[in-house]
């Protein structure tokens, strides 16, 4: 029988051909998000608009973790952590940098934001995402490294260990520089430690609004992207092996402590940027107290509930898990106890999350639902 | 003479080496001074009774323990403390006797994921599909699919692979070792609980694989009329050591085979034995 590499090379697809390939998905994602910016945004009110932004936050948050808690079965609980980190990182370069590189701006004072739609301002957020994920990567490569030896119970108690070390880590750092002169003549490095400890950074500029989804669903439609190319590929189906079975996963030639490694990375850089979007939210102040321990339980339980390893499972949790509490504001102190028993309930009855690994029009249900059409 | 010499010696480097062999766990000595070896194409059966360190044998072989002693070169090249994995991706495949498959995935994926072992693609191509990776994803498939049809199992490609009946289980166990382009297949208890009609069929696939994919085979069995039918040369293990190897018809006949299997006959039958024999040496 012909080996791998004597076929692929028959395969091969023509240039011009694998471009359109490649490229058209992301020119689809710049167009949706701008397309949900133009259309969709200012048909909403203030409250669903909002609604909309933080729906996206969660799906980005829900389809990283899914890359290490569905595709990979590991049991990470230090997701928070890694958004900390994003959002941090992206808080002091858009605040200190925006304020470095372009002055005060005129209108709202030191954060107010630097000009409008696609202005330097938001370019700098697109920077600050991109910084923030990848600082938020290598946290997950540190942590992942030696951690990702652990097994089960093991792997969560670290990883929660380390979403609590970034939390109090940020609680100890020094008020946020509010003076523009100052923070003129001070270095990056001398600011680093000015994040605004127990308080949170509270003057992140609100680039991120219910009028301006914009960035938030550009980077919804890339996570999902990167969630089903990565899972419709011999790397995603490497971390799924692990998950299923490691002995027999290592026996077929897949290294796993470096697959798990680098699902962790993925994870902590889409988590980053999740973390960015989230501290440029109108409304979110950034404090180490909203970023904790509770926040990485949220996130576990849209993976949970969605499905460990379904991408439109998660979206689905996301966003039932984000308008729900809004559609039960009054009875919001008993959210936890709800979310424990639906927790427990979805254990019992599908101890895979709704969809287990497969996606929505992935289940039989269309199929009985299309044969019964077809008699 | 260098030119004619030169192919003698590549046909004589033995597919799989493995010389002396041993290990302990605490003082458990679970395989002691074994040597293996199994030349291009060639088909040897390791049997033995329970217990006998067969299965031990192999995990050192695949690098899931690592020997106290001895070495293993697969086509000359060492392998020994190697990780599971590298060995794996050096050519040497296994199967497993209580069946590990990936049983949330499909039939298909279970095949693919090993032949994705061998694509170049990384993360970065991954996302971006790439023509190397479309390739490549596209070989997989194409090899994966094929393979079931050897494998007699294609048309439950799509079905998930913990819903197969036991015999087709095991058949992806060895579709997916295949899938990973080895040069030596081992094979841990191929026929173990199938029926007399599905352990004929699966004789007849062992013996198809060495000529199709040109793999050498090692076979642990416990159904010896298959071992005795099919296998070159058998290896025959008890509590960890080698006591005997050869052809089959040799160790059928040989005395530390029988007694290892039926056991070793009864006292008062020990004297009369005795007896016996130093009457017949006499």
């Amino acid at each position: 029988m012909k080996s791998l590499a004597e076929r692929a090379a028959a395969h091969r697809p023509p240039l011009a051909k694998a471009v359109v390939w490649s490229a058209w998905p992301i020119v689809a994602a710049l167009g949706i998000a701008y397309l949900i910016q133009i259309a969709l945004a200012p048909a909403l009110s203030d409250f669903h608009g909002k609604l909309l932004v933080d729906i996206g936050i969660a799906i980005i948050l829900g389809v990283s973790l899914n890359f290490v808690n569905g595709y990979a079965g590991q049991f990470s609980l230090g997701h928070a952590g890694f958004m900390a980190i994003g959002g941090y990182t992206a808080a002091a370069l858009v605040f200190y940098g925006g304020l470095k590189l372009f002055g005060v701006p005129e209108e709202g004072g030191i954060s107010g934001l630097h000009g409008g739609f696609l202005g330097p301002g938001e370019l700098l957020l697109l920077a600050g995402c991109l910084v923030g994920g990848l600082v938020a990567a290598l946290a997950g490569w540190v942590v992942g490294l030696p951690s990702l030896r652990l097994r089960g119970d093991y792997l969560a108690i670290v990883t929660l260990g380390f979403g609590e070390i970034v939390r109090v880590l940020l609680q100890q750092t020094d008020d946020v520089v509010t003076d523009p002169a100052k923070i003129e003549a001070a270095g990056p490095l001398e600011l680093a430690d000015h994040l605004g400890g127990g308080f949170g950074f509270s003057f992140t500029p609100d680039y991120v609004d219910p009028k301006n989804p914009f960035w938030v669903w550009l980077f919804v439609v890339v996570v999902l992207l990167a969630a089903y190319r990565l899972k419709m590929s011999s790397k995603g189906r490497a971390l799924l092996a692990v998950r299923e079975n490691e002995i027999a996963a290592e026996a077929m030639g897949i290294p796993t402590t470096r697959v798990k490694v680098n699902a962790f990375v993925v994870s902590a850089f889409f988590a980053g940027i999740g973390g960015a979007l989230y501290a440029h939210e109108l409304g979110n102040s950034l404090r180490p107290a909203d970023l904790g321990f509770q926040k990485s339980i949220d996130l576990v339980i849209i993976v949970v509930l969605g499905g460990m390893g379904s991408i439109s499972g998660v979206v689905v949790a996301a966003a039932g898990l984000t308008i729900l509490p809004e559609l039960f504001r009054e009875f919001a102190e008993y959210r936890m106890i709800v979310y424990a028993l639906a927790l427990i309930l979805m254990m019992i009855l599908r101890p895979n999350g709704l969809f287990g690994i497969r996606e929505i029009w992935e289940l039989d249900v269309w199929k009985r639902l299309f044969h019964r059409r077809a008699r | 003479m260098s030119v004619a010499a030169a192919p003698a010696a590549t046909a004589a480097v033995p597919a799989l080496a493995a010389e002396g062999l041993s290990i302990a766990f605490g003082g458990l000595k679970a395989v002691t001074d074994l040597t293996l070896i199994v030349p291009p194409r060639g088909l040897h059966g390791l049997i033995g009774p329970n217990g006998a360190g067969k299965t031990t044998a192999f995990n050192l072989l695949t690098g899931v323990y690592r020997a106290d002693h001895g070495t293993i070169r697969l086509a000359g090249e060492r392998i020994d403390g190697r990780r599971p994995n590298q060995i794996a991706r050096a050519g040497l495949a296994r199967t497993f006797q209580n069946i590990r498959l990936f049983g949330e995935l499909t039939v298909l994926d279970n095949v693919r994921v090993a032949g994705g072992v061998r694509a170049r693609s990384g993360f970065a191509r991954t996302f971006l599909r790439t023509p190397l990776y479309l390739a490549e994803e596209a070989a997989i498939a194409e090899r994966s699919l094929e393979l079931l049809d050897v494998l007699g199992i294609g048309h439950r490609a799509g079905e998930q692979a913990k819903s197969l009946p036991y015999g087709d289980q095991r058949r992806l166990e060895i579709a997916r070792a295949l899938a990973t382009e080895p040069k030596v297949l081992l094979l841990d208890e191929p026929v173990a609980g199938m029926n007399t009609h599905e352990k004929h069929a699966m004789r007849a696939l062992i013996q198809s694989l060495r000529e199709r994919f040109g793999v050498a085979i090692l076979l642990i069995e416990h159904d010896m009329g298959l071992v005795m039918d099919i296998c070159e040369h058998i290896t025959v293990l008890d509590h960890g050591c080698t006591i005997a190897r050869g052809k089959p018809a040799e160790v059928q006949q040989d005395p530390a085979v029988i007694e290892a299997y039926l056991g070793a006959p009864e006292s008062d039958d020990l004297d009369a034995g005795a007896g016996g024999a130093a009457g017949e040496g006499t």
